[in-house]
């Protein structure tokens, strides 16, 4: 048997050992050799790939940005092969209640005093992007309102929404006075009917930028161009009219994979310097981040 | 100039989601769709959708309000690629019902769009030959609107003293009864979860015939217990001759056994007890429980009136089993004597010589007649009348 290209992935959910074992199948089915290596944190995993445990790493937005920084350090360059249709253009919401004294359209000034509801430290869409929105806006936790953190699996970096959650669940519950979530999870909530239909208002959204994407880093790896190039046309030829595809591209929620691009990480990379969550070099430099 | 839709001052928190989906539903993939609202935070909340759902967007200005433009994705669409149709709802349009049902069609309903891809549901009894009876609709609306309630159908409370060895019998025919009628509450039950759900008027009659039998067991079981008596006798050889039938994996051959031979004899039965039975109540439950089982008779002889008519040497496979079921007894007592004799002093009534010679001959005319009618349905399903009297003579002498 061929060496297999080895992909890391975090455990941030049972369902991901589902998803990577069809992923394994789907693959073999097309002669590919493909197997994953599993990871409890982001951290860890860029780690691993930059020692060259791994080929290529399913990496989180935070993740990217801080291979892509550890590599150039190390005179490398990391590439991102493919993204989801559902990675582009995301933004995040922040969501008030429909008697907030926080108008819809205006100045997020009324903000000020509020006590506002954050994702996991680590999540870019709950926490550093919109801690990062708020700054720019002049708004400062501590200074002009209180920031309250709905932590939950540190070093998921956010892809485990229970903190998104809890947020929407204590904004409905009045212990805050605002919240932020992804766009999708504010529909998702709303379907699941914690935030129940016109109880709620949206007050401000980030800018758009980038989620995943799977990262090579080139000349580290002991896997041939060829392999992760087999790689990415069999990723993107995956058919949502495939009846054996569907339910894996479902579980992993996209309709179609496209190419990986690099243009929407610049939100994010603003707030992981402002809010000094990575150095230059790819060094942590939160010191009450626990993965 | 595409279709524009206003959602108002409905969010897609709130359900305006709908009403685009439904817009998109009337252009091709690749169409456009122009989208305005008012609802705080419309535009983001419409972004996140089509974004989750493959649909691509984009954001204008118009006359100083944004509208958006929706393209519509492949995926709706794609989903359905492959997919599987089941038939029609409706039994009465040709070719609704399959000859054979897919286990990819699993659950769902007849006449639905299966996504490929739905998990293989396997049902043994797949084939229309199998199973099918035209009747089948027709019967279960008789039987739906024939249910009837124990607790009021029935004078529970009609006053009556019977001779204490006539009450004696009439415990020892119910203890009869409800085994036979556990016989026949087993049997469609064991079948109901083979059959194919494609063929869901056969499914629905064989539950309804299940929920009869278990009325029956429960009125039997009152009626015995009505004054004090415990359950009486039961027989190796009755048990013996019932679990033939539980035996049967045909559902063909079951149901003939079962239905048109069995039940058909213990409809004569339950009319001779409303005829002669001593008491109100025990009268009042035979007519009530043979008016169920007539309608299980009819089944049993539609179905296999329908499988001859497809299948002509299946008539072979019939008579080799009565003669089949009829071997495996031979060394069987066949009917209880108990159960015999207790017929005899129910139809007595009382227990003096005179009645019981009375009651005597009831009980051979009611064997007779018995008879008589298997004969009858046996040439209606196409036995010759010699064939037809045999084979109704072979019939196990526990009447079900």
């Amino acid at each position: 048997m061929a060496k297999p290209l080895l992909m890391g992935a975090v455990a941030y959910a049972p369902k991901v050992v589902t998803i990577w074992e069809g992923f394994k199948e789907y693959f073999r089915r097309h002669d590919f050799e493909f197997d994953y290596m599993l990871y409890s944190n982001y951290e860890r995993q860029v780690e691993a790939q930059l020692d060259g445990s791994i080929d290529l790493a399913w990496n989180s937005p935070l993740a990217w940005v801080r291979a892509e920084r550890m590599a150039r350090a190390h005179g490398l360059e990391a590439r991102a092969l493919a993204m989801r249709d559902s990675d582009r253009d995301l933004c995040s919401v922040l969501v008030v209640r429909s008697d907030s004294r926080v108008a819809t359209t205006g100045e997020l000034t009324a903000l000020a005093g509020q006590m506002i509801g954050f994702g996991a430290l680590d999540s870019p869409q709950a926490n550093l992007i919109p801690r990062d929105h708020l700054r720019a806006q002049g708004l400062l936790a501590g200074r002009d309102y209180t920031a309250r953190r709905f932590d939950e699996l540190g070093g998921k970096h956010g892809d485990h929404i229970g903190g998104e959650r809890a947020a929407a669940l204590a904004l409905m519950a009045g212990e805050i006075d605002a919240a932020w979530m992804i766009d999708g999870n504010y529909l998702a909530f709303a379907r699941e009917g914690i935030l129940p239909a016109g109880a709620t208002r949206i007050v401000a959204r980030s800018g758009s930028y980038d989620h995943c994407n799977f990262t090579s880093i080139c000349g580290i790896s002991a896997a041939s161009d060829e392999m992760v190039v087999r790689f990415t046309e069999l990723l993107l030829a995956m058919n949502w009219q495939d009846a054996q595809v569907r339910p894996l591209l479902e579980l992993e929620g996209l309709k179609a994979w496209l190419p990986g691009r690099t243009s929407g990480y610049d939100l994010l990379i603003r707030a992981v310097d402002d809010e000094k969550f990575y150095d230059a070099e790819g060094n942590i430099l939160a010191t009450d981040y626990r993965y | 100039m595409p279709p524009i839709i206003d959602i108002e001052n409905l969010g897609l928190d709130a359900g305006a989601h709908l009403l685009i989906k439904y817009g998109l539903g009337a252009i091709p993939p690749g169409g456009e769709l122009r989208v305005v609202g008012s609802s705080p935070g419309w535009e983001v909340q419409l972004a996140a959708w089509c974004r989750a759902q493959g649909h691509g967007m984009s954001m204008q200005q118009q006359d100083g309000h944004p509208v958006a433009t929706v393209i519509r994705g492949a995926a709706d669409a794609g989903r359905w690629h492959d997919a599987a149709h089941a038939g029609h709802g409706d039994a009465a349009l040709p070719g609704a019902v399959a000859d054979q049902a897919l286990s990819c069609w699993g659950l769902a309903a007849r006449g639905a769009t299966v996504e490929a891809g739905a998990p293989d549901i396997h049902f043994r009894l797949d084939r229309k030959d199998e199973v099918w009876a035209d009747t089948a609709a027709v019967l279960y609306a008789q039987a739906v609107a024939a249910q009837w309630n124990p607790a009021t159908a029935i004078d529970w409370n009609e006053p009556f003293d019977l001779p204490a060895a006539v009450e004696d019998a009439v415990a020892q025919l119910m203890t009869y009864l409800i085994e036979n009628e556990a016989a026949a509450l087993v049997v469609p039950a064991r079948f109901l979860g083979q059959v194919h759900p494609h063929f869901r008027e056969i499914q629905a009659l064989l539950a309804i015939q299940v929920a009869d039998e278990a009325r029956h067991i429960e009125v039997f079981t009152r009626r015995l217990r009505l004054k004090g008596r415990e359950p009486a006798l039961s027989t190796a050889g009755g048990q013996a001759s019932l679990k033939t039938l539980l035996d049967e994996p045909d559902f063909s051959v079951a149901g003939f056994l079962l239905s048109v031979l069995g039940e058909g004899t213990f409809v004569s039965l339950l009319n001779f007890l409303h005829l002669h039975a001593p008491d109100p109540v025990t009268r009042q439950i035979a007519r009530l429980t043979a008016r169920d089982e007539a309608r299980h008779v009819a089944f049993g002889m539609s179905h296999l009136l329908w499988r001859l008519q497809q299948e002509p040497q299946f008539r072979t496979r019939l008579a080799n089993a009565v003669q089949s079921r009829n071997d495996a007894l031979a060394n069987t007592a066949g009917l209880n004597e108990e159960v015999f004799d207790a017929l005899i002093l129910i139809a007595a009534g009382e227990f003096t010589p005179q009645a019981i010679a009375a009651g005597y001959v009831r009980v051979q005319q009611l064997i007779a007649d018995m008879a008589e009618g298997r004969r009858v349905r046996l040439e209606r399903l196409g036995f010759d009348k010699e064939a037809a009297l045999h084979l109704a003579a072979l019939h196990t002498r526990n009447f079900m």
